[in-house]
């Protein structure tokens, strides 16, 4: 195995964006990223592309050929490969790219997110949602996927973990960086108060405790670390990818519903790879499609002790200059959650920070920079740990 | 219109909460499998079927008010994690309940309620839905 | 062979409309309708309840009651009801599947419009006696129709009762039965229509009284009995007022029709309505108290039957399932707009 370096980001404005299609979001991101490289684009070996529903929002399937060709890359006849991992296809997408780097099958690969939401009506939409979790034995019965996270929320202030006040104020925090990405779907802080009086979309949980719906993409291109230099002198060093699984229905896991032992898995796997803990990590993006998912990864990620991340959240202690930066892109919350790419643009969002090109949102002296990307209920949780040179 | 196999095929657990039991470790699954994750190849032919308790008690519960088209009818409506008098986590609506009674440790029972139906013309799709004891 | 009830379970939705609230909205004085009547409230089925959920908890009670009792021993299963959820498809095969009855057996839905409860019964009683089958079950389940604003409307309700016939250790003898049918168009519900239609006062005279006057007549003949022999009376009940009426032109009291009369409470149950009445006179029974039955379908048609009682009833876990009293117990009053809505009234995009 060789290390891996980012040498090139790229994202789309995430939001309602009515007048791009699927496949133009997946081209302006890739384009993006590639420019940002300093390549010209005949050097790719293969591309990736996490997506999780185009076959049901866009009703396109193969959507591999269609980016491949679309960029160009159809012409030389690249590998393409579409990625699905429910929430977690643009984290398993880049893991993905990183083995084919890492294990020197491939030199330059692209990797990218993207998912187009808005063509379908809102209740389609939450179906898909639905069917992230156990469609037969969730969604099927009637559970929801915010339900979910809704019962996980009730739970975690039941036992005393978090207070209502302090899973909400994820929301807060993460709009308070929102409002400085220039790319953000919500470009807006908001109050606490804003996130308990917003409507109730499954009790305890409001409209502002939920990621929106977004379109939107996101590009990364990853070659050898030895050959980063060849290209920029702005690169990341990808110190580790991990994945983890768990299962796919909420009530298979008993009693324990408060922590996602995917992310833990994934997280102890990550540090012990690269040697670190929990503490040297000055800057996070998790996945926060809802508030109270957000302040389960504090704690399964080992940065808050179980309990602690609801309060030091509502203290402010996750914001830019706090202990910790958490979502300084805003998160799923305020930058937007177009799902296949949210994966992808996590890391690209703390490529930026190791890299130093985060503008206003800027972190100083990161060194390492971890994401967390999950899909459907826990089931499955990527950790990337970014490492500055 | 979903497919009337794939329903058909899951009335034992839709309607009779109907899983499965490993013989070798004493384990019960609800949905029924075919296969332990825990003894996995030792629990091979050692599968048996097992119907869990129909009473219980709240593990935890959300009011739902953004509801999906087949439940437009009653919303806001509520959905439980229930664990079973066997120690079993399902997950269903909570039907004929005061929304604001609800609470964790409240015991419930589980009764067959109409689930979906594939529009006016369709199939209706039957199966367990908890109410309070 | 002696052939009787060897377990019964009832059940009633838990909403409730009252005539007034109905009169409300059509401009009409309400609560004198349901004086006339004799309708206080009536029970509305929540949107996700139909025959076959009615249908089911009732026969999951019913065996609730005798956990000695094999499901796979039911040979066969009659649900008679005039609002299948389907033209075509069984009900009684997915209510027969929820009790694990399934598959040695036989089964069919059954419509005489309010009677095919008591019909479903009587075919029981003819399989159980012929020792084609241990155990048959009858069920009556109704989540009946009433055109907006008709007078159905202040009375149509839903709910239902389920029997296990047998001849081993029955807690109710059914000593005989008998009928008296002919052809009398008093109401009727064309296929594919949302409403049935009736005709007015045409239902009472030749139909419902007729009917029922005749067939219990016919019993009390055949047993040689007088209405004071009897501890309870159990009639159809399409409102209040009838069965009263017809009690007491046949010489039946106040008190004997007590238990057996729920619509005032609960609206009529359709053919959920006598095997209710008959549930609720259960709930009350000793041994040795004879019961007198006798039902009514329009078209037209009237089961009798005669009951008693038997000691088995002290052994018997009736409390192994809520007794009539407890099911109707916190119910949830609605308005027109939810009743409407519960009910399908409104019209929605497709």
């Amino acid at each position: 195995m060789r290390d891996v370096a980012i040498i090139g980001t790229g994202v789309t404005k995430f939001g309602e964006l009515w007048d791009k299609s699927f496949r133009a979001l997946g081209i302006e991101a890739g384009m993006k990223a590639i420019a940002d490289a300093g390549l010209a684009g005949d050097e790719i070996d293969a591309m990736y592309i996490g997506n999780m529903s185009a076959g049901r929002f866009i009703n396109q399937q193969h959507i591999d050929a269609l980016i491949a060709d679309y960029t160009g890359m159809a012409s030389r006849h690249i590998p393409a490969i579409r990625v699905e991992c429910g929430g977690a296809s643009g984290g398993v997408a880049f893991r993905q790219a990183y083995m084919d780097v890492a294990s020197g099958v491939s030199d330059y690969v692209v990797v990218g997110g993207a998912e187009k939401m808005t063509d379908m009506d809102d209740a389609a939409i939450n179906s898909v949602l639905d069917a992230t979790a156990d469609a037969e034995w969730e969604a099927g019965m009637g559970v929801t996927f915010p339900s979910l996270y809704a019962m996980i929320a009730r739970r975690m202030i039941h036992d005393g973990e978090a207070t209502r006040e302090e899973i909400a104020s994820f929301a807060v925090n993460s709009h308070f960086h929102g409002a400085l990405n220039p790319n953000a779907q919500f470009r807006k802080e908001i109050k606490l108060d804003t996130v308990l009086r917003s409507g109730p979309v499954a009790d305890p949980l409001g409209v502002f405790d939920c990621a929106p719906i977004s379109d939107g993409a996101a590009a990364l291109v990853l070659c050898p670390l030895e050959k980063a230099k060849e290209h920029t002198d702005c690169y990341a060093k990808i110190a580790a990818v991990t994945q983890a699984s768990d299962t796919l229905a909420l009530f298979s896991r008993g009693r324990d519903i408060t922590s996602f032992r995917a992310t833990r898995e994934a997280a102890n796997r990550a540090y012990q790879q690269v040697g670190i803990t929990a503490n040297d990590i000055q800057v996070a993006e998790v996945h926060d499609n809802y508030t109270v998912a957000g302040i389960m990864a504090l704690q399964d990620l080992g940065f808050f002790p179980k309990g602690e991340a609801g309060k030091a959240v509502l203290d402010g202690q996750c914001r830019i200059g706090g202990k910790i930066a958490i979502n300084t892109s805003g998160g799923l919350k305020a930058r937007g959650h177009p799902i296949g790419a949210t994966g992808v643009a996590q890391v690209a969002e703390i490529a930026d920070q190791v890299r130093g090109r985060a503008d206003k949102r800027q972190v100083e002296n990161v060194k390492y920079a971890l994401a967390q990307n999950t899909g459907g209920i826990g089931s499955a949780a990527t950790v990337t740990i970014l490492e500055a040179i | 219109m979903s497919s009337v196999a794939r329903e058909w095929r899951e009335i034992p657990g839709r309607y009779n909460l109907v899983g499965t039991k490993c013989t070798n470790c004493g384990r019960i699954f609800f949905p029924a499998r075919t296969f332990c994750p825990d003894c996995r190849r030792a629990s091979i032919g050692k599968i048996e079927p097992y119907a869990l308790a129909r009473t219980g008690t709240v593990y935890s519960f959300s009011v739902i008010h953004e509801a999906p088209d087949c439940n437009n009818m009653q919303k806001p409506y509520a959905v439980a994690m229930v664990e079973t008098d066997d120690g079993v986590m399902i997950e269903g609506q909570l039907v004929d309940v005061d929304l604001e009674k609800i609470e964790i440790g409240m015991p419930v029972r589980a009764v067959l309620r109409k689930l979906d139906a594939d529009g006016k013309a369709g199939v209706i799709h039957y199966g367990y839905k908890f109410v309070p004891q | 062979m002696e052939v009787g009830i060897v377990s019964y379970g009832a059940y009633v939705p838990r909403y409730r409309i009252k005539p007034e609230e109905i009169g409300r909205i059509w401009g009409v004085d309400g609560k004198s309708m349901g004086k006339g009547l004799m309708i206080n409230q009536k029970s509305v089925p929540s949107p996700d309840e139909d025959v076959v959920t009615i249908a089911t908890e009732a026969a999951r009670y019913m065996m609730d009651r005798v956990p000695e009792v094999d499901p796979k021993d039911i040979g066969a299963i009659y649900i008679g009801s005039e609002s299948h959820p389907y033209a075509v498809k069984p009900t009684s095969t997915i209510v027969a599947e929820a009790i694990g009855a399934t598959p040695a057996m036989t089964a069919a839905d059954m419509e005489f419009a309010c009677k095919a409860g008591t019909a479903g019964i009587q075919a029981c009683m003819g399989l159980v006696g012929a020792g084609m089958v241990r155990y048959g079950v009858a069920i009556g389940s109704d989540t009946s129709q009433g055109a907006p604003g008709d007078a159905l409307e202040y009375s149509a309700s839903a709910g239902g009762a389920a029997y296990l016939i047998g001849s081993e250790n029955i807690i109710a003898r059914i000593n005989k039965t008998l009928s008296f049918t002919t052809d009398t168009p008093d109401f009727w519900r064309r296929e594919g229509q949302p409403y049935p239609l009736h005709g007015g006062r045409f239902t009472g005279e030749p139909a419902y009284f007729r009917h029922i006057t005749s067939a219990a007549k016919m019993m009390l003949d055949a047993m040689g009995t007088k209405p004071e022999d009897y501890k309870h009376a159990v009639f159809h009940q399409p409102n209040g007022k009838f069965p009263t009426r017809v009690a007491a032109m046949l010489g039946f009291t106040p008190e004997q029709i007590q238990y057996g009369l729920l619509t005032p409470e609960i609206g009529n149950t359709y053919s959920g309505a006598v095997p209710l009445g008959l549930a609720n006179v259960l709930d009350h029974a000793e041994p040795g108290d004879r019961i007198f039955v006798t039902s009514y379908g329009s078209g037209a048609g009237s089961d009798a039957f005669d009951i008693t009682v038997t000691d088995a009833i002290k052994d018997y876990k009736r409390d192994n399932a809520p007794v009539l009293e407890r099911i109707l117990e916190n119910p949830v009053y609605v308005d027109y707009g939810t009743y409407a809505k519960f009910k399908g009234k409104i019209v929605m995009p497709e």
